[in-house]
């Protein structure tokens, strides 16, 4: 499994990349490789205003529906549209193909999610189960 | 409860299945991924493990008469050898499980029923059993492996001396020699592709398995649970406990080729008569998105804001590439291009009731 360095984790499987006072949202290879052929995208509004764990898009794979929630508070500044004609882009790369970009308004709920070394060790304790 | 393993288990770590808990058993959802499974069957063909299915055996002098008035169709037209589909109704009218019966002799046959059904099964047919008839639940002593897709005879055939060319759809030889293992083959399959379904000892799975995926080479591929409900649903074929429940009967899931109300009295009978002759108060109607969204069980079915149903089953079809649905509404709306909403995530989303627009092979 790609777990990169510089992001930080959900235990909902998502990831972000902070760049300034912004972050980069996507999912993980974990939650790609689980969901498998991603064949729709529902995603998040453009411009509203999200709480931290707020269901903000939805991650539809041929058999299940799975809600992506935000990371951190913030305004959803940018929306990945690509994925809306090829949603397949998920699966092929979870890190390169971003869903949304939020502004991030507060540093300090960064602390509350998880490194790459911590994310790994909770998808190998998640796949013991 | 601990999860049950089929005798393939094995064979689905080697070819990296990924293992999911289905309804107690051990089952690969799907190996190299759904829509490569679902093309596969569709273009060439795929290896599916169905061992959870059961297997219950009805024998005894009165065997015919007894499966006669439990199920809808009619079995006493039925040839040696030969399988039809049916129902199995409660006297309601809503189905205890849909099955096959494959007919050795008059008094000998064969349930095929659903994984999850076979103790309710055993002890429905326990519970009407007459005499002269006798039951056994044959599900352990039974791995099934179905072989789908256009190339199925082809690569089937390799692995076999027995004419297989000879065993016409719903129909089945007993004795078939695969790679020294004497297997029942059928010619049956839950794909809309053709195939072959292999009856055989557990401790013969293997290597039967392996014998196939060798011969076939490059033209097969083992396919999990997902390309089996995404094949299924396609080809419109239906699922017990989303099209048919205990709380559907078969003619308002449209399947009144199964029911036959001109024979002699069965259970279920009286209510799916009245049924027929009164109309019905809902039926399972065909429909494709407008608006974006796949369609999904349980979702609800709207018009003009009011709800007028739910949905059945539903997918993006990989081969048709069309969001598709089942959805068991008010009949007064049951009518071709009539417009209907689906309600997804609170959101009103357009789709319109179509006929003949899942996958047919003969048609498409």
């Amino acid at each position: 499994m790609n777990t990169p360095d510089d992001l930080f984790y959900t235990q909902n499987h998502e990831w972000i990349k902070v760049e300034d006072d912004k972050a980069y949202l996507g999912i993980t290879d974990y939650a790609q490789y689980n969901l498998g052929d991603i064949v729709f995208v529902e995603l998040p509004e453009l411009d509203i205003q999200v709480e931290m764990e707020e269901a903000i898009a939805v991650v539809e794979s041929v058999k299940a529906v799975s809600s992506i929630y935000a990371p951190i508070s913030g305004t959803i500044l940018e929306v990945n549209e690509e994925l809306e004609d090829a949603p397949e882009l998920l699966n092929e790369d979870p890190y390169e193909n971003h869903i949304a970009i939020i502004s991030l308004d507060d540093d300090s709920e960064l602390d509350e999610l998880m490194s790459a070394t911590d994310y790994d060790a909770y998808c190998a304790k998640l796949d013991k189960e | 409860m601990s999860l049950k393993k089929t005798p393939l288990y094995d064979v689905h770590l080697k070819y990296k299945g990924k293992i999911v808990d289905y309804g107690g058993w051990e089952l690969p959802v799907q190996y190299e991924g759904i829509k490569k499974e679902h093309n596969m069957v569709r273009e060439k063909a795929g290896l599916f493990d169905v061992s959870h299915m059961g297997e219950i055996e009805v024998t005894g002098e009165n065997a015919s008469q007894f499966l006669q008035y439990l199920l809808t169709n009619d079995i006493s037209k039925m040839s040696d050898n030969q399988i039809i589909y049916s129902f199995m109704c409660y006297p309601h009218g809503g189905v205890v499980d849909d099955l096959l019966v494959y007919k050795y002799s008059n008094t000998h046959y064969l349930l095929v029923v659903n994984a999850a059904n076979v103790d309710k099964d055993r002890e429905w047919l326990e519970d009407n059993l007459i005499e002269g008839v006798e039951i056994k639940n044959l599900s352990d002593d039974y791995a099934l492996i179905a072989i789908q897709g256009p190339l199925a005879e082809d690569i089937l055939q390799k692995t076999t001396t027995a004419d297989l060319q000879a065993i016409k759809p719903f129909t089945f030889n007993q004795a078939v020699n695969i790679a020294g293992k004497n297997c029942l083959v059928s010619r049956t399959g839950y794909t809309g592709e053709d195939g072959f379904e292999i009856y055989l000892a557990p401790d013969d799975a293997i290597l039967v398995w392996e014998d196939i995926m060798q011969k076939g080479g490059e033209d097969i591929k083992p396919a999990g649970l997902g390309a089996r409900d995404s094949l299924r649903l396609e080809a419109k074929l239906p699922l017990y406990g989303q099209e048919i429940t205990a709380d559907i009967t078969p003619l308002e899931a449209k399947l009144g080729f199964a029911v036959k109300l001109d024979k002699d009295d069965f259970i279920g009978k009286a209510v799916l008569l009245k049924q027929k002759e009164n109309n019905i108060a809902r039926t399972l109607v065909e429909f494709e998105m407008i608006g974006k969204g796949i369609p999904r069980s349980q979702y609800e079915v709207a018009k003009d804001g009011e709800i007028i149903g739910l949905v059945t089953s539903g997918l993006l079809a990989p081969t048709l590439q069309k969001n598709l649905g089942l959805a068991l509404i008010k009949k007064e709306f049951d009518k071709v291009g009539e417009p209907i909403e689906i309600i997804i995530r609170g959101k009103s989303v357009n789709a319109r009731i179509v006929e003949n627009s899942f996958y047919n092979r003969k048609k498409n």
